[in-house]
């Protein structure tokens, strides 16, 4: 198993990517951390003409914290993330999440923003993405463009990202008052691909719930705000209307217990976190 | 911006144990490859060469990735460290390695030059692991020979040892 020919190409800033990609195209594809680029290579399931390495750009690899968001920028690691000072009290949720990303020996080099551009369909940050109602930046030679996560995942390892442009950034939303932030996951083993993973957002009012690891995109549902057999029965309508498939690692059935299970565990969780 | 063709082999050089390192990769050798074949340094595993059974996993600047998952020229100026560089001298093992030996933590010893070179740096970030951190902390690796109860009991003895006697003392 290994990657077929390609040139490479080590752009030190931001306009160098924007050329390659102009003049490349569809046959250009980025490498960051590679953690889920080098195995599609490895297994002939991409094979770019150029690659792009973007981890010798310094202004990449920032975190930066605004009043109401945290932009990351394309060359951070989920392990520095993870290291931020204030992570946690700025967006629980993402601190949540993270450690559920595949390994510390994947984390250490897999980016935030190569996890949104790769959207796999079980993956955390995409999750996380659509459960905050965040952002993501594209630019190219053309211009920059905000895209909103609802918008920017379009079908399962497919996004609204063109051929010419990159993701330069993702903006995530901060914490807001009033607010409590639950995250829940279940694999075979700590760091394999979720099974069911979901995260809930309750405020006073309203309850975002968010499925991962069902459907072709994570499935974000707005639920109303109630509890006991209400709650359960609201869930179940959430697990019945995700398209659940079997395969080789659950059943449909397990997969729609996987929903109703954790995410009672979550909602619950969340409102306890209300504060 | 210089544009490095799929059809020839570029320079790269990085530290490697403590020592510079030079060789030549074309765009596509993975790192496992470029260690292996181009230096020689077969410690480090070939298992699943898509970054879930942990063999290949070495230290690259300093904290632990699969040497599988990055390309050889992604590494270019990079410090890295294998299992090769874990002894102190040649003919004394590490705190940790002589742990692995005391509790039969190995049989075929595929998967272990990977588990060294995670453990070597999670014992370094957490001194006084539990149990059930480190059981977490495997989930990285997989071994197929021990049932992972004699490395999750090396482990455990390797850092009582380096708390009590501090391997840089």
């Amino acid at each position: 198993m290994k990657p077929p020919r390609f040139d490479f190409v080590r752009p030190e800033t931001i306009a160098d990517v924007h050329d390659v990609l102009a003049q490349d195209g569809d046959e250009a594809r980025i490498i960051a951390g590679g953690q889920s680029l080098v195995p599609m290579l490895s297994m002939r399931l991409a094979r770019p003409k150029v690659l792009v390495d973007i981890m010798r750009i310094p202004a990449l690899a920032t975190i930066a914290a605004g009043n109401d968001s945290i932009k990351i920028g394309a060359g951070v690691t989920q392990t520095a993330l993870l290291a931020w000072p204030g992570l946690s009290a700025r967006q629980p949720l993402l601190a949540a999440a993270l450690p559920w990303i595949g390994y510390a020996q994947t984390r250490s080099r897999g980016t935030v923003c190569g996890s949104v551009a790769h959207a796999d369909p079980s993956a955390e940050i995409p999750l996380v993405l659509l459960a905050l109602g965040g952002t993501v930046k594209l630019s190219s030679l053309r211009g920059k463009r905000l895209v909103a996560a609802e918008e920017f995942f379009i079908g399962m390892m497919s996004t609204a990202c063109a051929d010419d442009e990159f993701i330069e950034a993702v903006e995530i939303p901060t914490a807001r008052p009033g607010h409590g932030y639950a995250f829940r996951e279940y694999g075979r083993r700590h760091g394999d691909f979720a099974i069911v993973a979901c995260a809930a957002v309750a405020g006073s009012r309203a309850l975002r719930f968010v499925v991962g690891g069902v459907a072709d995109i994570p499935a974000v549902c707005d639920l109303p705000n109630t509890d006991g057999a209400a709650l359960d029965d609201a869930l179940d309508a959430v697990a019945r209307k995700l398209d659940a498939r079997d395969d080789l690692h659950a059943t449909a059935g397990y997969r729609r217990r996987l929903v109703r299970e954790l995410g009672r565990a979550a909602v619950e969780e969340a409102r306890r976190c209300r504060a | 911006m210089p544009r490095m063709s799929a059809d020839i082999r570029h320079r790269l050089r990085f530290r490697l144990n403590g020592r510079a390192v030079e060789g030549e990769a074309e765009p596509r050798m993975l790192l496992t490859d470029f260690l292996r074949h181009a230096l020689g340094m077969t410690g480090t595993h070939v298992g699943c060469e898509h970054g879930v059974c942990g063999a290949c996993t070495i230290q690259i600047d300093g904290v632990p990735a699969r040497a599988c998952l990055a390309l050889a020229l992604q590494v270019d100026g990079a410090d890295l460290r294998t299992v090769e560089g874990l002894a102190p001298q040649s003919g004394r093992l590490s705190e940790l390695q002589q742990a692995f030996r005391r509790h039969h933590a190995l049989q075929c010893g595929f998967c272990t030059a990977g588990i060294l070179m995670s453990l070597d740096w999670y014992l370094r970030d957490h001194p006084d692991p539990s149990e059930a951190e480190l059981r977490e902390f495997l989930g990285g690796h997989l071994c197929r020979c021990t049932g992972y109860t004699p490395i999750l009991a090396a482990a455990l003895d390797a850092a009582k040892r380096m708390r009590e006697a501090p391997p840089d003392a």
